[in-house]
């Protein structure tokens, strides 16, 4: 009994060396030669930087991997930026009326100006006043679009569209849908009421709740992008309030019956910044990778990125976008509609809640 | 002196036991500390904090529940969680029960796994892509309407997409097979012999049913409507996707705080009021089922 303890225990040792022999030999022969390991980037965004047709370029050429998460609302953002040690983010992308957030958080790192196209951007989406602060910018607009009207030209009456009232008449009523974000849809009911968007006041909240009122009454939904896209592309809807180009640019080819138009009173201008995390490790390559996005290439890439479609703020773009796309993204005729566009309201803390109150009242109504 | 030597032995024993039984459940009592408990009172206490715009305000005050209550728009959102998820357990309650027995009594043994797979199969997809799918057999244009257009049932589409009942729609599709679950496993384990004895003191099929199957079957029924309630009541997306925000339930409410303003406070206080939501429905549920079970 004793013996066959002793050969148990043996043979285990047997093939425990053998197998560590074994184990080192492979490894001596399997492994490659030491690597260094490849570079990531990690970047917080918006879904349109997530479309492999726009990373991929960026990654071979500079041998990184960007990994990306994707946020909704510039507080979720926040959250995750508050909840991430310093350094795990390198880039940002945010709302670009919100970018003074992010500044005062002390979350955006300053990038010098020589780096920057900024003499191809639009001038009116430049936005210094949203992007710089005591003359330092800490991002730049890489991206923007309209909340305006979309519809389906063959179930409305295009000249209609041309009239903001029409989205709290009775005309058509049940065929409209919102779309679900208080910020731009309240500015375009100021615009409706003929108030500047950066006007906006207390004072107007009981004429702004009364058009709320009167909006969802006509209204079928209010929904996000895709319910609102996939309400449009169905035929559930035939209008939608709030849409624009990045509703319907992307259904142009298999949807030509959907089109978009900026009313005689204007529409809601909406960007998105990029900028380099401040705590981030690699200020380098997070700088290297928002002039990527920001260069003529990148621009293209990101306005027709599969998520959505919109314009790019680099004027040069143009040159890498086909006829087709520059289309469906009116590119040709934005100096038009950048003079007919305000960007959307930046409402104290105090004026946001009660926009946001207001709208919460407007969907339980 | 024998005596004192057996107690001291069987105290040690009991305390060996005792110590083996902590042992036991330490893993899972520190995994619900850890996981629950904390996390809760960090919530609780966050609700009892406030937003001021951008700045938190860590003083202990009520303001989010005063708000909760006394401004209409937020405490509808209770009112049609409550109201959507009493609709949905009840109707679900209602098809699964049937379907559940039809599996369990009238398909045979050999079919009754392959009839639970055909019933769940549909929940092996997203249940956003289920959603989705949804909202376009509802729409004007989507299946229901076609059908019913083409038999000449109706001239002009129904409004089913984006209202209330898309959304019960939805979620009784998805909670009806829960429940069958439940039902069915409560069904197959029940003897025959219960129904031979009702029928040999005289009851007929439908005493049979109602004084007999189904008290025994009650358990069944209870824990999937309960589970049915928690997964409704705390559902976002059914709503947010059928709903089409024309009313809007309390985790849209939630949302709603935290997309844009981030005011974690009020989100928080209103993530209570839910929780306290459905401590109520499990202690209803567990009283209920204990009076069944004496």
């Amino acid at each position: 009994m004793m013996q066959s303890v002793r050969d148990g225990a043996r043979l285990r040792r047997f093939f425990s060396s053998t197998a560590t022999i074994a184990i080192a030999a492979l490894s001596t022969v399997a492994a490659p030669a030491p690597v260094l390991a490849q570079e990531e980037l990690n970047a917080l965004v918006w879904c349109d930087h997530t479309d492999p047709a726009l990373l991929e370029p960026f990654e071979k050429a500079n041998d990184v991997k960007v990994n990306v998460k994707v946020y909704e609302g510039t507080g979720a953002g926040l959250s995750i930026l508050d909840q991430s040690q310093p350094g795990d983010w390198d880039v940002l992308v945010i709302d670009g009326v919100d970018v003074h957030r992010a500044i005062d958080l002390d979350l955006l790192a300053e990038m010098p100006d020589s780096a920057l196209p900024t003499a191809d951007i639009f001038p009116e989406v430049r936005m210094e006043a949203n992007n710089t602060k005591d003359g330092k910018t800490y991002a730049v607009t890489e991206k923007f679009g309209y909340n305006t009207i979309s519809y389906d030209k063959t179930k409305v009456d295009p000249k209609d569209m041309q009239d903001l009232s029409v989205i709290w008449s009775d005309k058509y009523k049940g065929r409209i849908a919102l779309y679900d974000y208080y910020l731009p849809m309240i500015g375009l009911v100021g615009l409706g009421l003929g108030k500047k968007t950066s006007e906006l006041s207390e004072a107007d909240m009981p004429a702004i709740k009364e058009k709320l009122a009167a909006m969802r009454a006509a209204s079928k939904q209010v929904s996000d992008v895709v319910s609102s896209q996939t309400a449009l592309a169905t035929g559930e809807v035939d209008i939608l309030v709030g849409g624009g180009e990045w509703i319907t640019a992307v259904l142009s080819a298999d949807k030509p019956s959907l089109d978009w138009t900026i009313p005689e009173q204007g529409a809601v201008r909406w960007a998105q910044s990029i900028g380099v995390m401040k705590d981030s490790t690699k200020q380098d390559l997070a700088l290297k990778f928002v002039q990527y996005i920001l260069s003529p290439e990148g621009q293209a890439r990101l306005a027709t990125s599969s998520c959505y479609w919109a314009m790019p703020a680099n004027a040069k773009a143009g040159e890498h976008l086909n006829d087709q796309q520059k289309a469906a993204l009116r590119f040709d005729q934005q100096a038009e509609y950048l003079k007919k566009t305000q960007l959307y309201p930046i409402p104290s803390t105090e004026l946001d809640q009660q926009f946001q109150d207001a709208w919460t009242e407007m969907l339980q109504q | 002196m024998a005596d004192a030597g057996t107690l001291t032995s069987a105290t040690a024993l009991e305390d060996a036991d005792r110590r083996k039984a902590w042992g036991f459940v330490a893993p899972a009592l520190l995994w619900t500390v850890a996981f629950f408990v904390v996390p809760f009172a960090l919530m609780a206490a966050m609700s009892l904090w406030k937003r001021e715009g951008r700045d938190l305000v860590r003083v202990w005050n009520f303001d989010n529940y005063v708000r909760f209550f006394s401004e209409n728009a937020l405490f509808q959102g209770l009112v049609n969680s409550l109201e959507i998820t009493v609709i949905v357990t009840v109707i679900s309650v209602l098809l699964a029960y049937p379907l559940a027995w039809i599996i369990a009594e009238r398909v045979p043994k050999r079919l009754q796994r392959m009839a639970l797979i055909l019933a769940i199969l549909p929940f092996w997809t997203s249940y956003v892509v289920r959603s989705y799918s949804w909202l376009l057999v509802l729409s004007k244009n989507g299946v229901i309407n076609q059908l019913f257009m083409n038999i000449g049932l109706i001239s002009e589409p129904l409004e089913l997409a984006s209202t209330r009942t898309a959304t019960v729609i939805g979620f009784v599709h998805f909670f009806v097979m829960l429940l069958t679950l439940t039902i069915y496993s409560n069904l197959i384990q029940l003897s025959p012999n219960y129904r031979r004895a009702a029928a040999d003191l005289g009851a007929n099929a439908f005493q049979t049913f109602w004084h007999v199957v189904l008290p025994l079957t009650l358990p069944g029924i209870m824990t999937g409507a309960f589970l049915t309630f928690v997964l409704c009541i705390g559902d976002y997306v059914t709503p947010q996707i059928l709903g089409g925000n024309n009313e809007l339930v309390l985790p849209q409410i939630i949302m709603l705080q935290l997309g844009r303003r981030a005011d974690f406070p009020m989100a928080a206080a209103l993530s209570i009021v839910l929780m306290l939501a459905v401590t109520i429905a499990y202690l209803a549920c567990a009283r209920w089922l204990k009076i069944e079970r004496a």
